[in-house]
């Protein structure tokens, strides 16, 4: 039988029947997981080892390994309470220098339409940008970035998968939004 | 009124829908009346969207074909 489901988060009716389907051997319902959980997987598997190649490398194995647990029985939970926020230090959201002593701004954002087309942030380059920015980012921040702004996952799903409490989850969020935010920042700026 | 800076540090909290109706009311006052912040509540959905549009990962054909296969040879389905 399936494990139990992860505590928290009731498995969708979609999730259901992809499973019920895996369970009769549905080579389509296979192709399909793949589909689904392949590109997340290997951003997820990017947070832990330096490179594509090499995080293609695990989550290839991860479907191996998948095939290998008997009848897909198995429904764990991945240990990563080592995952809690470590950043001791306050990262402020925007730098410091861009506000008066009052608080207010002194070097204010610029809004990006009146600036620059929407459309240059759809650009590969663009693209790129973003994607080496999140790479910059430390592990706990892209973690949470990439499952929920990336992968979409709502808060309480990306809580369950990293085993972290709300606030925290947020906290990390914040940060890392805040980054990614300033990359496009300097990017739009530049252009 | 809350300054500039802090509402910077609170806007997660804000597209989140994670504040008290009395920190929401101070936040709205402050964006109503202020157009840089209103720019950078635009810029931050515009970098989540920009997140959400990245593309995915595909796996490689070969190898997908592969998994496929060791698939349909596991062992017949589960009997009740």
């Amino acid at each position: 039988m399936i494990g139990a489901p992860v505590r928290g988060v009731p498995a969708s009716e979609n999730d259901l029947a992809l499973v019920a389907q895996l369970r009769a051997r549905s080579p389509k319902a296979f192709s399909d997981l793949i589909d689904r959980y392949h590109g997340p997987l290997v951003r997820l598997a990017l947070v832990f080892v330096p490179s594509r190649a090499l995080a293609e490398e695990v989550v290839q194995e991860t479907w191996v390994g998948v095939l290998k647990t008997r009848g897909l029985r198995e429904n764990r939970t991945i240990p990563f309470s080592a995952f809690a926020d470590q950043d001791g230090d306050h990262e402020p959201a925007v730098e410091a220098a861009r506000f008066q002593a009052s608080g207010m701004w002194g070097v204010p954002p610029r809004r990006w339409e009146d600036v620059t087309p929407e459309k240059l942030l759809m650009t590969q380059e663009a693209m790129q940008h973003l994607e080496i920015a999140v790479s910059a980012l430390p592990p706990n921040q892209r973690a949470v970035v990439t499952l929920r702004d990336i992968d979409g996952l709502e808060s309480d799903e990306v809580c369950n998968v990293l085993e972290i409490s709300e606030t925290n989850q947020r906290v990390l969020l914040h940060r890392a939004r805040s980054k990614l935010r300033a990359a496009l920042e300097e990017y739009v700026e530049r252009k | 009124m809350l300054t500039c800076q802090q509402l910077t540090e609170l806007v997660t909290e804000y597209l989140e829908g994670r504040m008290s109706l009395w920190r929401r009311a101070q936040f709205q006052m402050h964006l109503g009346m202020c157009k840089h912040c209103r720019a950078y509540i635009h810029q931050m959905k515009t970098t989540i969207r920009t997140l959400g549009s990245l593309p995915q990962e595909q796996m490689p054909a070969d190898i997908k074909a592969e998994l496929l296969k060791r698939f349909r040879s596991m062992a017949p389905p589960e009997r009740k």
